[in-house]
């Protein structure tokens, strides 16, 4: 079995390398295994009875005539399931007394928002389903709805009249109690006497993930394991929700989530429709299916962002920054969901962002609404933190009276600070402010467009030329477990990952990260290809199934790659370990002279080598091993993040604001990024040009209205507004690299980065080309009415339509009784 | 029931229908051409879009009696001989997909706003996909993808769409 | 997304079909390309009980010359109108919002007569066919009637068309060597327009000697802009020569209130797009 060998030339490195997705060749092909492709024996289908009433009691069900209809088997209610539904839980309580109403997947007597679920039918096909459903004859009672955030705070009508209360949790973080900085307080009032402060308020507005798989769920519940297919994005820990709430014990559920199209957060949920199926599959014993229709998705699957962010930003004269204050109204909807009042939490460490804040002080009340449940979105408490502190410091420029770049570079940490811990006493591994921001300035052409913008205001040109700026960091890598355990999180953020070495000499890796989208089949490829110098082709990636990978906790939060991947790593480094032995037994050597690379084990000072491949047929065979060596050079590893990465970047982007409709059009958008090493950088392409697009989304078309009686107004793709590719452009994107300090591979989450920073650098371009008319606002999204609203409120137009955020004194939040997203034609004051 | 016959990838079907059932429903639950996916109901989203007589259409928003006697090619069907359709190669080369569900109309417009015009400039692109919602790749790489296969002369490849 | 249950039937022609329209009346709705229709059957914001599809109906389909005026088979799917030679030559006004129209899927499926008879007032042919003065030719059991645009619009999603009738056809005035544009204002392109404007212009020497506008979604129907049309005459194909008349754009229209913007801003939009719509047509 010694072979002796010339040793091949060097493989190109994997990493770095612009692979060709793997993935795709099944995607353009339509050979694809999406939830609602997957069909059974004997499978039934369902339909849901869904509220059209944003709170009302049920008063009584008729199913009579719908289970006469047509191959109907059973309409079921939630009286019919009983306790055996479960219960959808929050998995990260923020506070030890938050007040969360129990949350059954299919209630009985009251739903709490629109579109809650509370009979189902089951046919044998989808349509006569869907038929005998509008059979089902609910009586209800309809009771008194609070949708408006605000005066959901005030608590005069509740959302859940036996909680006494709207308000679930106020958290709150301060430096000053922290140690990690001073006192907020003083810094302001002490800004007030001799400095600048900047008061603001601004309105994140509620946003609908709108992944474009609608969620579907197969359920079978035959043979020992009951098998679930779902569109979810946290495949093991749905596992974990069901067995923990529906009293089947985990060893006996098998969770598989099959080609997944997209989730942006809005896939990492465990929702009644899935519990639903569930009980019903068990109940009669036969496969189920379900898969929503768009209109169903976007009412009832969870919706994002939706803050008042009440914000005070102190600094002295010359624009050195004091202190920031920031006091937020977060809506949870109707229940709190399964991260739930943990989003506005996960940006408390961020609004301080890139500057040198000497004191800092977050808190963020949780409000229960007949609205439905919000939970992460892209982002997920990033990006609503970002864009209040992105904005605060343009304004602070405006104050100043100096550039909004000059402004930032006053403020933020110097490359040589770096490792630096903020305000909010995170640990900034790594990053390069100044370097992304110049390489930004030169990709937008920085200088020419101001000078443009000059020749325009100047000209009283129709269309003005706005700039928008935003240096953004963020914290990616969720997470280390002792900070989730801190902060009352119900699980850990560590992450699997196994190698199996094949008799054949190829490779699967076993990653508890889900993919839906973000190319891990490609990535973790390169990765193990470089480190086991094995053919990129050779690898295979097994994800997504709990039976195969049996440990992880999935995809979300720009995780996998930093923690995934990580343990991967781990699990790689482990492989070679176990192989030595081997290795050195068939080059007849000692393990302590053996040595690894290119994927070739040799003997120091030798030509003496095996491959790798060699090594583990031989651990197959075991005909020959040393005494006392498994047969096996498989390994596995869980690795837990020491700490967060934070990768930054500078974004800047140039609107054209046409001042007589209000139109605004993207004229360029160039950005910066610092994502530490990159593994592929066609990946890392897409990564950031999906996350501008839904960023600039934010900014400029959606928003999720409901109306007064709780009927979501946007509850189709007619009015919900996605982009298309007409209304978008091209995008310049470059990165500077400082590696992470907090991992062997150095890399930075991306997944996000492009939808946090994008968002603030179009509203301060919006904002920038129509100040010179007055304006310091404009609220989100910035729908031509309101940017035209906005240039015309200081010329004779009504003064309640003013763009300008008049500034607040310290009276109650709740005081303030204006509606948010009641109607987008309010006009452009927050 | 209606009996309907056509021919779908080059291959002739026939089938008693309900006249409610749509094209794309017809497709995926009739013929197993699960390919063709249903992303909306307002038809705004473009993923179900096949080509009826050569000719790109929303698969949601067509009655499968109405295909009757028709001509239908589905992502399944573009590729011919084992050979991928041009487009197809281009969105790989372009990383013009993530999560792949919009693919399949994606690249069913494109191939029929290439018949239509093989030398599309970037506005004509845009404005040529205006039906087909992506939420992943911000259409930056779409639309390189589809300048690609402009470039290599995607209408010499494949021939899946007017063939 | 699975509509109710229905019937169907797809005659040949139009005899066959306003026999089945006789027959089945109030429960049959009838489909022309159903890009419209089959959304909201999928919805069930509508249960006929039987569809009619005029899809087989060959002799519905297509464009000829009539003389002063050309003829658009109501059948004629939206692409097909657009590049037709005659409807370029002579009514350059359509293809330029047939462009603007959903999308290329739907202009595929999609029919002239079938959008016209739909009637959604933020439909993007009315206006055109309006300003240009269209007749509609209305075949029913007794025969064949002719429409004039002013009457064929009555109200939201309701025309001239009476129950037990069929659109056959559309005679389009012939414009020629006038100048089109159509100015659509929109968030995102896949919008029905929160205001568009139809113009067409006809120039003589340098200056503005007919015109004709027409408004899409600033009431029940498309408006026609009579007072602009008048003001036009003799005016400078310039923002300053049509301003003044421009101005005039929003009288006597009633827009709606939305998510897209107030009644105020839309009437606001009809000023300055109709400003855009003239001066582009006529070359500006």
């Amino acid at each position: 079995m010694t072979a002796v060998q010339d040793a091949p030339a060097a493989p190109q490195k994997e990493i770095g390398r612009d692979r060709r997705r793997k993935e795709d060749q099944r995607l353009i092909t339509g050979r694809t295994r999406w939830t609602d492709n997957i069909t059974l024996p004997g499978m039934l289908h369902l339909a849901m009875v869904r509220s059209p009433h944003a709170h009302a009691r049920i008063v009584s069900i008729d199913t009579a005539e719908a289970k006469t209809s047509t191959n109907v088997v059973d309409v079921l209610t939630g009286a019919d399931l009983g306790e055996g539904q479960g219960v959808n839980i929050n998995a990260w309580p923020i506070t030890p007394d938050q007040v969360t109403p129990t949350h059954v997947p299919m209630p009985s007597d009251r739903v709490a928002c629109a579109g809650e679920i509370v009979a189902c039918v089951v046919a044998r096909s989808a349509a006569e389903a869907r038929d005998a459903a509008e059979l089902v004859d609910v009586e209800w009672e309809v009771l008194p709805a609070v949708l408006d955030l605000k005066k959901a705070a005030a608590d005069e009508v509740l959302a859940h009249p036996d909680l006494g209360t709207n308000k679930s949790a106020y958290w709150k973080f301060d430096s000053e109690e922290a140690g990690t900085g001073g006192n907020v307080d003083e810094a302001i009032a002490k800004a007030r006497t001799d400095g600048i402060v900047i008061e603001r308020e601004y309105r994140q507005q509620r946003l609908i993930p709108a992944f474009m798989e609608p969620r579907s769920v197969v359920v079978d519940p035959t043979g020992e394991q009951i098998t679930m297919w779902s569109a979810t994005q946290i495949p093991h820990i749905l596992r974990f929700a069901l067995a923990a709430t529906t009293g089947v014990p985990e060893s006996k559920i098998r969770v598989i989530a099959p080609d997944v199209g997209g989730g942006f957060g809005g896939k990492l949920q465990t929702t009644p429709e899935e519990f639903i199926a569930w009980a019903v599959a068990r109940r009669l014993g036969k496969p189920i299916k379900y898969t929503e229709t768009r209109s169903e998705s976007l009412v009832s699957g969870h919706h994002g962002r939706d803050q008042w962010q009440r914000l005070t930003l102190a600094a002295e004269k010359d624009g050195t920054v004091t202190g920031l204050k920031v006091d937020l109204l977060a809506d949870l909807g109707a229940y709190v969901a399964i991260v739930g009042g943990g989003v506005p939490v996960l940006g408390a460490f961020m609004f301080n962002s890139i500057y040198k804040f000497p004191a800092y002080q977050f808190g963020v009340q949780t409000v229960l609404t007949n609205s439905t449940w919000t939970d992460a979105y892209r982002g997920a408490g990033r990006p609503e933190a970002t864009y209040a502190i992105e904005r605060l410091m343009d304004e602070l420029a405006v104050e100043v009276g100096v550039d909004p770049i000059a402004i930032r570079e006053k403020n933020w940490i110097n490359a040589d600070e770096f490792p630096f811990t903020t305000v909010a006493g995170m640990e900034y591994d790594s990053g390069d402010y100044a370097a992304a921001t110049a390489r930004a300035k030169e990709m937008l052409g920085y200088d020419e467009l101001r000078a443009e913008q000059k020749r325009r205001r100047e000209s009283n040109d129709p269309v003005q030329l706005g700039i928008g700026v935003s240096t953004f960091t963020e914290m990616c890598g969720l997470a280390p477990s002792r900070v989730l355990g801190s902060l009352d999180y119900g699980a850990g953020g560590w992450e699997h990952a196994s190698v199996r070495m094949l008799a054949t000499g190829k490779v699967e890796i076993v990653t508890g990260a889900s993919a839906h989208g973000q190319g891990h089949e490609t990535a973790f490829s390169q990765i193990v290809a470089d480190r086991l110098g094995v053919a990129f082709e050779d690898v295979e990636v097994l994800h997504g199934d709990t039976q195969i990978s049996h440990k992880g906790l999935d995809t979300y939060g720009s995780r996998s790659l930093v923690v995934g991947g990580e343990a991967l790593v781990k699990a790689t480094d482990k492989v070679i370990e176990r192989a030595k032995p081997i290795a050195a037994h068939m080059l007849e050597a000692s393990a302590d002279d053996i040595e690894f690379s290119g994927g070739r084990f040799s003997v120091r000072g030798t030509d003496q080598g095996v491959a790798i491949a060699e090594v583990a047929m031989a651990a197959f065979a075991a005909h020959d091993l040393p005494d006392g060596v498994e047969p096996s050079i498989d390994s596995e590893a869980t690795y837990d993040p020491v700490n967060f990465n934070f990768p930054h970047g500078t974004h800047l982007c140039a609107v054209e604001v046409d001042t007589e409709t209000g139109g605004v059009k993207m004229r360029k958008y160039a950005c910066c990024d610092d994502i530490g090493n990159i593994i592929n950088p066609l990946i890392v392409s897409g990564q950031v040009h999906g996350g501008l697009v839904q960023g600039i989304a934010q900014a400029l078309w959606e928003e999720a209205l409901f109306d007064e009686s709780g009927t979501l107004v946007t509850g189709s793709f007619v009015d919900y507004l996605l982009p298309t590719s007409a209304d978008t452009i091209s995008f310049d994107i470059d990165h500077t690299t400082s590696p992470s300090l907090t991992n062997t591979l150095g890399t930075k989450g991306v997944g996000e980065a492009g939808t946090i920073a994008s968002t603030p650098a179009v509203v301060n371009a919006v904002v920038d080309a129509i100040r010179h008319f007055g304006v310091n606002d404009v609220r989100m999204p910035c729908t031509p009415e309101r940017v035209w609203k906005a240039i015309h409120a200081n010329d004779g137009g009504d003064p309640t339509e003013r763009a300008a955020m008049p500034h607040f004194g310290d009276e109650d939040v709740a005081g303030n009784q204006e509606t948010p997203g009641a109607s987008s034609t309010e006009g452009a004051g927050a | 029931m209606t009996r309907i016959h056509l021919t779908v990838d080059g291959a002739s079907v026939a089938d008693d229908v309900e006249p409610r059932m749509l094209l794309v429903q017809y497709l995926r639950e009739k013929l197993g051409k699960t390919g063709t996916v249903i992303g909306c109901d307002t038809s705004n989203c473009g993923a179900c879009t096949v080509h009826l007589d050569g000719r790109s259409v929303k698969s949601c928003n067509v009655l499968a009696v109405q295909a009757d006697g028709a001509e239908v090619t589905t992502i399944e069907g573009l590729s011919k001989n084992g050979s991928l359709h041009q487009v197809q190669e281009s969105f790989r080369e372009c990383h013009g997909l993530q999560c792949g569900f919009c693919t399949p109309g994606m690249i069913m417009q494109s191939v029929d706003l290439l018949n239509e015009n093989p030398n599309p400039s970037e506005e004509e692109i845009r404005l040529g996909l205006e039906g087909n919602l992506c939420r992943c790749t911000g259409y930056h790489n779409i639309v390189k993808a589809v300048q690609h296969a402009a470039a290599q002369g995607s209408s010499t490849v494949g021939q899946g769409a007017q063939a | 997304m699975i509509p109710t249950a229905f019937d169907y039937l797809a005659p040949t022609t139009v005899e066959e079909a306003l026999s089945a329209l006789a027959q089945h009346g109030d429960d049959a709705k009838i489909m022309a390309g159903g890009q419209s229709l089959l959304p909201v059957l999928r919805m069930r914001l509508n249960a006929p009980e039987m569809v009619i599809d005029l899809g087989r109906i060959d002799s519905l389909r297509g464009v000829r010359d009539d003389g002063d005026a050309i003829v658009i088979g109501a059948m004629t799917p939206h692409f097909e109108v657009a590049k037709d030679p005659l409807v370029t030559e002579h009514a350059a006004l359509i293809p330029k919002a047939i462009e603007h129209l959903a999308d290329a899927q739907v202009r595929h499926r999609g029919t002239f007569g079938g959008a016209l008879a739909h009637a959604d007032p933020a439909g993007d042919l009315g206006a055109p066919a309006l300003a240009l003065g269209a007749q509609f030719v209305i075949a029913g059991s007794g025969g064949t009637r002719t429409v004039g645009a002013d009457e064929f619009f009555v109200d939201l999603f309701e025309t001239a068309i009476g129950e037990d009738e069929i659109l056959t056809e559309v005679r389009v005035p012939k414009h020629t060597g006038w100048g089109a544009h159509y100015e659509k204002f929109v968030r995102v392109v896949h919008q029905w327009p929160i205001v568009a404007v139809a113009a067409a212009v006809r120039m003589d020497g340098g200056s503005i000697a007919e015109a004709r506008v027409g408004l899409t979604n600033m009431g029940s129907t498309p408006i026609r802009a009579r007072a602009v049309e008048a003001a036009l005459v003799g005016a400078a194909p310039t923002d300053d020569g049509v301003r003044a008349a421009a101005e005039q754009a929003a009288e006597g229209t009633n827009p709606p209130s939305d998510l897209n913007g107030d009644a105020d801003y839309r009437r606001h939009l009809a000023r300055v797009l109709t400003r855009r719509a003239v001066v582009a047509a006529a070359g500006g």
